[in-house]
Parts: structure tokens; C-alpha cells; sequence
């Protein structure tokens, strides 16, 4: 096994833990549910198959649904995702050239361009979710409420732990 | 057939895409029946495992606040005894013997979504079922919903479908409380004939009509008032008095007399 595969293991199940343990018992004033895993299909390999990549998007989905009891709601969240990062990666940084196995990574995308590309793909996660929890549009302000403030607090969890990590490696 | 294989071959991101929306769909919206059951008992038993080492973790950390809450409840137990042991003869006595009690530890629990769910660790080897009550030492919690062998699995009062039967203390009238999504301390008081004034303070308790509960376990005070400005039902927010975001150890109540009293009422309701 590559040191490629090894890390992205390590990353599923350190994120997968870190967030049904931990965050999914966090409530913050009652509306914020950060939900930091998608870290994991963000730092995925540019070049990855888009194919493994749905695949990957909807296997941790449905491992965070397992533990939510939530059966399926992760899942196409986080398929949503994954189908929108190629497009966001093209429309965002066109100039860039990633090499085989080179990850969107903080120190590649700069700070500011690693911010627009997490804030946006987690606001695309973060409505699904939260729309298809309540599954209706009565209450549409606060749901919106919800998801503008929860894409807030993950965009700044995942920021935090991307430089943690970036900082880690120098 | 050849020019569609290829189509599809050459948009196999989106097609692939499709195909996984529509699978977690499905799975999704087979999971919000209201009596939704424990198909994935097995995976209950791999998730339920692991919650199970984990709150044993935490569970070590919340012992102080454990141990000040079993003293308390003590305490509380023993202001009732001398009533029981006096007047064993009487018909005043509180307890009804038709409700068996049995304590369970809670494995996994979430406040923060739109319906949530608890899991304990008693299941049907423990003789448990579905719609029994569940009850912390300060109040109502939830209902049983479905059980697996190991666990049961238990529908909070914080969940858009629940609505629970209730009456005002102070003059038995009866209301319905639900709860509307947003805050876990908080829920609504609903159908309050409107000529009954409410004040902060004023206990709401569970009206033993659902022969779910019996009667008159707390489940939480009055915190706002507000009176309906036609003639219509009031409502009022209550706070809870379980805290849902602490719970550790919950009571199973189990009405044994349920079954007979259900077979009687299907009798004469067809």
C-alpha cells in the first residue's frame, strides 16, 4: 500500500471517529451542527477517478449515517459533493497543474483559495443535509439559518485543522 | 443499444452520480416511517458496540454529576417511603403497581437534529418492547419505538412526530405537548382551553391517558404564556425538565396491564 492510501485510511477513520463521537454531540445554541468529515472527499487526489470518487463520497456518507441512525441522509449529501468538486476545482483554479496523487491542498490552493473552495462545496453539503432533515420548506428561514451558520463553523474547523496538518508537515 | 451504452459510458460520472442519489434516497425516505423499524438491528449491534466503549469512556466523567443526581433521587425516594409504609392499608398510596419500572444506561443519544433518537442497552433478552415509556430521575425522556436483542431504541420527546399527552398540575386540565424543533430545553404546550391562565412555574405532567406513562410524572414548567388573542386554544412554552443533552441513566416504565386494556378498546372500536 501506498503512503497515499495509508494516509487517506488513516484520515477516513480519525474523521469518521472525530465526528461521531465528538461532534455530533456538540449543539451549539441549538442550531449549528458542524460536520467536519467531509475534510475527507476535499483532500481526495485532483486526478482521482470521478467514478471512485462518488463511490468514496457515498460509502463515508452511509458510515456516518450508520452511526446517526440517519440511514441514506449523509450519503446524498455528501454524493453531492463529491459531484460538484470537480467543477468548483475547474472553475476555481484553471491555472493550476496538479500532478498524479497530488491532494487540493491547503499550501497548493493558498490560504484564501483553499477557503473559497471549502466554503463553497460545504454550503452545496450543508443545504442538502439540512433540507432533507427537515424534508420541507415550512420553517425555510431557519433551516437557512441552520445552514449558513453551520457552514460557517465547519469552513472554520476544516480551515483550522487544515493548517494544523499543513503546519505539522514542514 | 450500442449508442446508448456508449452515451452512457461517456457520461459515466453523471450517470454514476444519479444512480447514488437515487440509492441514498430511497434509503433515506424507507427510514421516515413514523414507526420505523429496526431493520438495521445488525447494524445497530456493530454501531451500538462501539457508542457502548465509547460512553464507558465518558460515562467515567460524568460521575460526580451522577452520583449528586442518584442522592437526590434518594432522598426523594425516601420522602416516600413513610407514606407507603404508613398507609399500606389506604388508598392514598402513589404507587401504582400496574407500572414496572427497570433502569437501562443510554448508549448513544443527539439533540441536535430535527428528530432525534436515543439507544439504550436493554433489549428484548431484558423483555422489552415497543411503546413503553422511558423516564429520566427528573422526567419524561421518550418512548420506545423498536427493540433489538441487545438495545431498544427510543424516540425522544425532541422529534417532530412526538406528542405527548399531558395536564396541567394545578387544575388537571389537558393539554398536548410537541415540540417544535428548535431549542432541546424548550418545547410547546398546545391546546390549553383558552379561559385557563398559566403562569412561569406551572408544572405540566403526563395525564396517564396514553397508558404509556402513568399519571403525573413531571415533564417539565412553564417558562412563557401565551394567550391566544381570539378565543381560540393558548399555547405555552414549557422547559423540559430531563436535560436531553445530559442523559445517562433512564427508567423503562412497562404498563402491565396495557395489553388488556388495548384488546378491550379494538374490541369495541371495530
Amino acid at each position: 500500500m501506498s503512503n497515499l492510501h495509508i494516509r487517506n485510511i488513516v484520515r477516513w477513520v480519525a474523521l469518521v471517529l472525530f465526528q461521531v463521537l465528538v461532534l455530533n454531540h456538540m449543539n451549539l445554541g441549538g442550531y449549528i451542527n458542524p460536520y467536519v468529515y467531509v475534510l475527507f472527499i476535499l483532500l481526495l487526489p485532483v486526478q482521482i477517478n470521478k467514478s471512485g470518487l462518488l463511490l468514496l463520497a457515498f460509502l463515508l456518507g452511509l458510515t456516518i449515517d450508520f452511526f446517526g441512525n440517519t440511514l441514506g441522509l449523509h450519503a446524498a449529501a455528501t454524493v453531492l459533493l463529491a459531484y460538484a468538486r470537480p467543477g468548483i476545482l475547474r472553475l476555481f483554479f484553471k491555472n493550476l497543474e496538479f500532478s498524479t496523487d497530488e491532494e487540493p491542498s491547503i499550501s497548493k490552493l493558498k490560504p484564501g483559495g483553499f477557503l473559497k473552495y471549502t466554503l463553497v462545496l460545504v454550503f452545496i453539503h450543508h443545504m442538502a443535509l439540512f433540507f432533507l432533515e427537515v424534508f420541507s420548506f415550512q420553517g425555510f428561514l431557519s433551516t437557512l439559518s441552520r445552514i449558513g451558520l453551520s457552514t460557517l463553523v465547519t469552513t472554520l474547523m476544516i480551515m483550522t485543522l487544515a493548517l494544523l496538518f499543513a503546519s505539522r508537515k514542514k | 443499444m450500442r449508442n446508448l451504452i456508449v452515451f452512457l459510458w461517456k457520461h459515466q460520472f453523471f450517470v454514476f452520480f444519479v444512480i447514488l442519489e437515487a440509492v441514498s434516497l430511497t434509503l433515506l425516505f424507507n427510514s421516515y416511517s413514523y414507526h420505523r423499524s429496526l431493520a438495521n438491528s445488525t447494524v445497530n449491534y456493530i454501531t451500538g458496540s462501539v457508542y457502548a466503549s465509547y460512553s464507558e469512556v465518558t460515562e467515567f466523567f460524568g460521575l460526580k454529576n451522577e452520583n449528586e443526581k442518584l442522592a437526590e433521587e434518594n432522598a426523594l425516594l425516601r420522602n416516600h417511603l413513610p407514606v407507603v409504609v404508613g398507609q399500606s392499608d389506604s388508598v392514598l398510596i402513589e404507587h401504582d403497581s400496574n407500572y414496572d419500572y427497570r433502569a437501562a444506561k443510554v448508549v448513544s443519544n443527539s439533540v441536535n437534529r430535527q428528530n432525534n433518537y436515543i439507544l439504550i442497552n436493554k433489549g428484548e433478552n431484558d423483555s422489552m418492547a415497543a411503546e413503553m415509556g422511558v423516564i429520566s430521575s427528573k422526567g419524561v425522556v421518550g418512548i420506545v419505538i423498536g427493540t433489538s436483542s441487545n438495545y431498544a431504541y427510543v424516540m425522544s420527546l425532541l422529534h417532530q412526530n412526538s406528542r405527548l399527552s399531558a395536564r396541567i398540575k394545578k387544575n388537571n386540565h389537558l393539554v398536548n405537548v410537541l415540540w417544535d424543533g428548535h431549542d432541546y430545553e424548550e418545547g410547546l404546550v398546545v391546546d390549553i382551553p383558552s379561559h385557563i391562565e398559566l403562569y412561569p412555574g406551572d408544572s405540566i405532567v403526563t395525564s396517564g391517558n396514553s397508558l404509556i406513562f402513568p399519571e403525573g410524572i413531571m415533564i417539565g414548567t412553564i417558562r412563557e404564556y401565551m394567550q391566544s388573542s381570539n378565543r381560540d386554544l393558548s399555547e405555552a412554552i414549557i422547559e423540559f425538565s430531563a436535560d436531553f443533552n445530559k442523559l445517562q441513566y433512564v427508567y423503562i416504565i412497562e404498563n402491565k396491564m396495557k395489553p388488556e386494556a388495548d384488546t378491550l378498546m379494538s374490541a369495541f372500536e371495530n
